[in-house]
């Protein structure tokens, strides 16, 4: 949903692992779950840190 | 039969003087005074502008519910058929008080009002769904071509009749939704309104899209290992039994939860009324959807300063722009007040 986040003008949106389980996955292992959802929120933490001037879609690394 | 007109006025239009008068309270001048008389002019044989009410910006603005109780009671008095306030152009306080005073006399007095000031007025947001606002340039400078739009569409308002579409008789879209009968079928209008864009003819939308409002994005200055972060979400977590009642979808209202204490989100403490996703995966783990074990063990390791323990929550599907707006702005001042430096918002 990140093309929704530009078009209302929210600043800095982070690409997350889908729409029904944002900051998980239901098909990897609990210990694999736990590293991608640290990723995400560790991702949401530098961008918070990041200049922008425009909506700006931080991608997975 | 000519109707009797009631004038609203600022300290400035209503030649008292300038902001030394503002803070001058509410009084009344029989006929028409200063910017009034342009509206006795524009009214012709069809009304007589009965009386003048003034008052000072900074007291309608300052003392806001008297104000308006007395305004209204002095209005009264003058037992008009119609209103007009203004036009306040693009004065903020003047545009404020002018609807204000329009929206308690419709309301108390039953009586129609009408008001004019620039599209950048504060007063149009405020009022233009419960008040017709016409729209006027910043300044004074038409006055009288001005004053001659709200006058013609008070008397409408006055006489009882139909009044029209916001762009065709020239007032603020009040968010009104109303049938109408067209002769073409929506398929015709949607290739003509194509045609016209393709050959470069102005083209209007039959449905407005909202404007979402440029919003600056500030820094987090601090840094993150001294930083207080917050976790909010649209996408529905509430505890078990939903306490404040939030809706499935459309939502007006939003939670606030504690996880002090909480090393993550136990998946039999919370539930989901959310209708706008698959909400399975969500209930089996909370934390998939707001991460508050990973943000805890983050603290924990000195990463971030400190987890907000308040998590704000509500539903974010058909969510109408007017309640998300308000609810951010709740939200937003409630983290603030708190000492929290950034929030990490997620969404489903």
């Amino acid at each position: 949903m990140t093309p929704v986040a530009v078009m209302v003008g929210a600043n800095r949106i982070v690409q997350a692992a889908g729409i029904i389980h944002p900051l998980g996955s239901a098909d990897l292992s609990p210990a694999d779950e736990k590293t991608l959802r640290r990723r995400i929120v560790e991702q949401a933490l530098q961008a918070l840190r990041t200049e922008v001037v425009k909506p700006t879609v931080f991608t997975r690394e | 039969m000519a109707l009797r007109v009631v004038c609203y006025v600022n300290q400035f239009f209503g030649q008292l003087g300038g902001e030394e008068k503002a803070g001058v309270g509410p009084h009344v001048v029989d006929g028409a005074v200063g910017a009034a008389r342009a509206v006795q002019q524009a009214l012709g044989d069809a009304g007589t502008v009965v009386a003048t009410v003034i008052c000072g910006d900074n007291y309608a603005a300052e003392h806001t519910d008297r104000a308006a109780a007395e305004l209204v009671a002095v209005v009264a008095a003058a037992r008009p058929d119609l209103v007009i306030a203004g036009p306040a152009f693009l004065a903020g306080r003047y545009g404020v008080a002018c609807g204000a005073l329009c929206a308690a006399v419709q309301a108390q007095l039953k009586i129609p009002a009408v008001t004019g000031m620039h599209a950048e007025n504060p007063g149009v947001e405020l009022y233009r769904r419960q008040v017709y606002v016409v729209p006027t340039g910043s300044e004074a400078t038409r006055m009288l071509d001005e004053v001659k739009r709200l006058v013609a569409l008070g008397l409408k308002l006055a006489r009882g009749e139909a009044i029209g579409a916001p762009a065709a008789e020239g007032y603020f879209a009040r968010g009104v939704t109303r049938n109408v009968v067209v002769e073409a079928a929506a398929a015709d209008r949607a290739v003509a309104m194509l045609l016209d864009k393709l050959a470069g003819r102005p083209v209007a939308s039959e449905v407005p899209r909202p404007a979402f409002p440029r919003v600056p994005a500030p820094r987090l200055i601090k840094t993150l290992e001294g930083a207080t972060i917050a976790l909010v979400t649209d996408g529905g977590l509430v505890p078990r039994g939903n306490p404040d009642g939030i809706e499935a979808l459309n939502a007006t209202r939003y939670g606030a939860y504690s996880i002090e204490g909480k090393s993550g989100l136990d998946a039999a403490q919370y539930d989901n009324p959310h209708r706008g996703y698959d909400t399975t995966w969500v209930k089996q783990d909370p934390n998939r959807l707001v991460p508050v074990d990973v943000a805890r063990e983050l603290e924990q390791s000195g990463a971030i300063g400190k987890l907000h323990e308040t998590v704000y929550s509500t539903v974010g599907v058909a969510t109408t722009l007017a309640h998300s707006a308000r609810m951010g702005q709740e939200i937003a001042e409630k983290l603030r007040a708190a000492g929290v430096d950034a929030v990490i918002l997620t969404s489903t």
